[in-house]
C-alpha cells in the first residue's frame, strides 16, 4: 500500500488546518455560506437532508486493517456508530457536526486519508478495480497508475474550477470490474501486438441525465506519455466544456456536440503543446509508487482444510462458491464480504463489523482490504486453507450473507433518507426486494442478476447499467419508480432500456417479482442468467410481465 | 393569472448541526415543525424569508416549503419534507429518535 512521504503529509495537515480556519471564520460570520460553500466541497463536506455528510476518499479502494480501523473509531466518535460505502470506492459519515469535522479530517490524516476533491468540481476520487493486485486476468495491478493520477489531479492548480466534476477509474483486465465506460476519462492497461504495456483512453462516458457510453480516444498510448495525454483531455475539455448549463457541462456532452474526431485534434494540439514540458519526473515517480504495490508475502502452505470445509459444511460450501473468486495464486482466494445481509441498507456497515473486517484482514489477508463499487468489501489476498476461520468469523458478526452478484447484492444510493438532491428513496426499495426474495427462497435459482437502484436522475446508483435498473422519481409530489432492463456496467457496457410508466413505492416490488417470474419461465435453462435472456427476447414478454392490464386490454 | 398562494413555513439547516429548523412567529427557530409560522400571506412570506435569510450566521438554505395546518401545528404536504420532520425510513435516527 502507498505510503505518505514527507510532502504528502505536510500537505494533507495543511489543508487540514486550513479547513479549520475556514470553519472557524464560517461560525464567526466573516464567511459567508456562499463563500464557504466551495471550501467545504473541496473537503468532502455537503449539508444533506437531516445533517452534514462527509465524504472520505478511499483511493482506489484499497483500505490496511489501521485505516479501517480508524473508519470504525470516526464513526464511534464523531458520528452514529457507522458508516455508509458508495458506489465510487468511498465512505460517507451521514452525521457530522460542522464543528467536528477539522477532527475528523485529522483523525484521518493520522492514517494517511482525506476528503480532498471528493465532491466540487474537481478531479474525484480515482477508482480502480476491487480485485487489482489479485487478479488472474489483471495484466498488471492497475492502482500504482491509480495513485500517480490521485496525485497528479490533488490540488492540480488548472483543474480545481472545472465546468463540471470529473471521474476517472483505471482497469488492467479485458473483463472490466470499474465500470471503466461510465466514467469521464478511463485508462485501461493493455499490450499491443509487440507485447509493450500501454493505455487504451476512454473519454466521454457517464450517467446521469444523460447516459453515454465512453469511447475509444486512444488505442495504446505508450506508458511515458500518460499524464501529457491526460492532461491535454482535461485542458481542451476545461476551455471548451460549458459552463452555462449544468446539464451540458460534462465531458460526454462536450465530446457529443464537438464530435470525437474534433476533441482529439484539439487534444492533440494542447498534447503538442506541453509535452515538452514533462521530463520523465511522472515515470519515475510511478517506478517509486510501484514499490508500494508489491505482491504480498504469499504462504506455502496446503489448502487441505479449506477442500474439508467445502464437502462437510454446506453453508461454508454456499459462502464459498457465491463469494469467492480466483486468485492469481491457486493457493489464494478473492474473498467478497457482502455488506447487504438480506434487510440491510446497501453499503452500510458498523463500527463493530469494520473491526472484524480489519482483525479479518490483519489475521489472514495480508492486511488488505478493498471496497467495491458495488458496494461490499474485498479481502483481496487470503490462502484458501484460512477461508473455513474467516467464514466463521464473518457469520459472527453478520457479515456472510452468500449473495454476492444475486438478486439481493442491490447496489441503492442513500436515496431521499438522506440525500438533498434526491426525489425518491431508493434504501427501502432495495431492502424490500432482498427480503422478498430470501422470503421466496428464488435467489440461488434466479443466479447472476445485477439491480442497481438510483433515488434521482443523477444516477449515483448506476441504474442505466443494471440488468433491472430502477430510477425513483417525484411525479406529482409521489414517489414513482421507473424500470430500465438489459443495462451492463462491465466491458459490454450498454445504457438499459426503458420499461414503461413507472410504478408507484408500494407496486414497484412486486412489479420486480412479475419480472422474475417471466425470467424463470422464459429462460432456455439455469445457465442462461437475466441479461443473457434479455438480449435473447428483448425487451416485449419482460414488458408483458411488468403491464398485465395492458395485455388484457389489447387482447381485449 | 397568478397561481393562488398555498401556506408556508420558512425552513433551513442549523448552521452546526445541519438539523432540519423552521422559523417561528417569534422569529425564533425550533427544531419541531408544531411550532412553525404558517404563512398565510404571499407578501408576509418573502418578509419572513427576508428575516431567514438575514440570519446566515446560525442556518443555512432558507427556503419556503408548502405546509398546510394540522391538528398539532403546520403539517408538510410533500413527502420531501415529510422525511425532513421525520429523518431516514433505514434507521431509528434524526427526529423521530429524538422525540422518544
Amino acid at each position: 500500500m502507498y505510503k505518505y512521504n514527507d510532502f504528502d503529509e505536510a500537505f494533507i495537515r495543511e489543508r487540514t488546518r486550513q479547513f479549520r480556519a475556514q470553519v472557524e471564520r464560517r461560525i464567526s460570520g466573516a464567511l459567508t455560506e456562499d463563500e464557504f460553500r466551495p471550501l467545504r466541497l473541496m473537503n468532502g463536506l455537503y449539508l444533506q437532508l437531516h445533517a452534514y455528510m462527509l465524504r472520505v476518499a478511499i483511493p482506489y479502494g484499497t483500505l490496511d486493517s489501521t485505516k479501517m480501523n480508524q473508519l470504525a473509531f470516526i464513526a464511534d466518535k464523531f458520528d452514529k456508530g457507522y458508516g455508509h460505502f458508495t458506489t465510487r470506492q468511498n465512505i460517507q459519515y451521514n452525521w457530522p457536526k460542522l464543528t467536528d469535522v477539522p477532527d475528523m479530517l485529522d483523525a484521518l490524516a493520522d492514517v494517511e486519508m482525506h476528503a480532498n476533491q471528493t465532491s466540487g468540481n474537481t478531479i474525484r476520487n480515482v477508482t480502480s478495480d476491487h480485485f487489482a493486485g489479485a487478479t488472474p486476468d489483471e495484466i498488471e495491478d492497475p492502482r500504482p497508475v491509480a495513485e500517480l493520477l490521485r496525485q497528479w489531479s490533488t490540488d492540480h492548480p488548472e483543474f480545481q474550477f472545472l465546468g463540471r466534476k470529473f471521474k476517472i477509474a483505471v482497469g488492467a483486465s479485458e473483463h472490466d470490474r470499474a465500470v471503466l465506460k461510465s466514467h469521464d476519462v478511463a485508462v485501461q492497461i493493455v499490450k499491443n501486438d509487440a507485447g509493450e504495456v500501454g493505455y487504451k483512453i476512454f473519454v466521454g462516458g457517464g450517467l446521469g441525465r444523460t447516459p453515454i457510453v465512453g469511447q475509444v480516444l486512444y488505442d495504446f498510448i505508450p506508458r511515458q506519455d500518460l499524464l501529457p495525454r491526460v492532461e491535454s483531455i482535461l485542458s481542451v475539455y476545461n476551455l471548451l466544456g460549458r459552463r452555462d448549463n449544468k446539464y451540458k457541462a460534462r465531458i460526454k456532452i462536450t465530446v457529443l456536440e464537438n464530435g470525437l474526431d474534433e476533441f482529439r485534434e484539439l487534444a492533440e494540439k494542447e498534447y503538442a503543446r506541453i509535452r515538452p514540458t514533462f521530463h520523465g519526473a511522472d515515470l519515475e515517480l510511478l517506478e517509486d509508487i510501484r514499490q508500494y504495490f508489491q505482491q504480498p508475502d504469499y504462504l506455502d502452505a496446503s489448502t487441505n482444510a479449506f477442500d474439508v470445509a467445502y464437502d462437510a459444511d454446506p453453508v461454508f460450501r454456499s459462502w464459498a462458491d457465491t463469494n469467492l473468486a480466483p486468485h492469481k495464486n491457486p493457493d489464494y482466494a478473492i474473498a467478497t464480504i457482502s455488506i447487504k445481509a438480506h434487510g440491510q441498507t446497501p453499503g452500510d456497515a458498523t463500527s463493530d463489523q469494520m473491526r472484524v473486517m480489519a482483525d479479518i484482514a490483519k489475521e489472514f489477508g495480508h492486511d488488505e482490504l478493498r471496497i467495491s463499487h458495488e458496494q461490499n468489501v474485498i479481502l483481496p489476498h487470503v490462502h484458501k486453507s484460512h477461508l473455513p476461520a474467516v467464514f466463521a468469523r464473518l457469520q459472527q458478526a453478520g457479515l456472510a450473507t452468500a449473495n454476492v452478484g444475486l438478486i439481493s447484492d442491490i447496489i441503492a444510493c442513500p436515496g431521499m433518507d438522506y440525500c438533498a438532491l434526491a426525489t425518491a428513496r431508493s434504501i427501502p426499495v432495495a431492502q424490500q426486494i432482498a427480503t422478498r426474495f430470501d422470503e421466496l427462497k428464488l435467489e440461488h435459482e434466479i443466479g447472476q442478476l445485477k439491480i442497481k437502484i438510483s433515488g434521482c436522475i443523477n444516477a449515483c446508483g448506476h441504474h442505466h447499467v443494471g440488468h433491472i435498473g430502477i430510477l425513483g422519481l417525484d411525479r406529482a409530489g409521489v414517489e414513482n419508480y421507473q424500470i430500465t432492463l438489459g443495462g451492463d456496467g462491465s466491458e459490454t457496457t450498454t445504457i438499459g432500456e426503458r420499461a414503461g410508466p413507472g410504478f408507484a413505492y408500494d407496486e414497484i416490488v412486486p412489479a420486480i417479482e412479475r419480472l422474475i417470474y417471466a425470467y424463470l419461465d422464459l429462460r432456455e435453462d439455469e445457465e442462461e442468467t437475466f441479461l443473457q435472456a434479455y438480449r435473447r427476447v428483448g425487451l416485449s414478454p419482460f414488458k408483458a410481465a411488468l403491464y398485465p392490464e395492458a395485455k388484457e386490454k389489447h387482447a381485449a | 393569472m397568478p397561481r393562488k398562494f398555498t401556506p408556508k413555513v420558512v425552513t433551513a439547516n442549523a448552521l452546526i448541526e445541519g438539523d432540519v429548523i423552521w422559523l417561528t412567529a417569534n422569529d425564533q427557530w425550533t427544531r419541531c415543525m408544531d411550532d412553525a409560522e404558517l404563512i398565510e400571506d404571499e407578501a408576509h412570506a418573502q418578509l419572513r424569508l427576508l428575516v431567514a435569510e438575514g440570519q446566515l450566521d446560525k442556518v443555512v438554505g432558507p427556503y419556503l416549503a408548502d405546509a398546510v395546518s394540522g391538528d398539532a401545528g403546520p403539517a408538510p404536504t410533500h413527502f420531501r419534507e415529510e422525511f425532513r420532520t421525520r429523518g431516514p425510513s433505514n434507521y431509528f435516527h434524526g427526529k423521530q429518535a429524538e422525540a422518544v
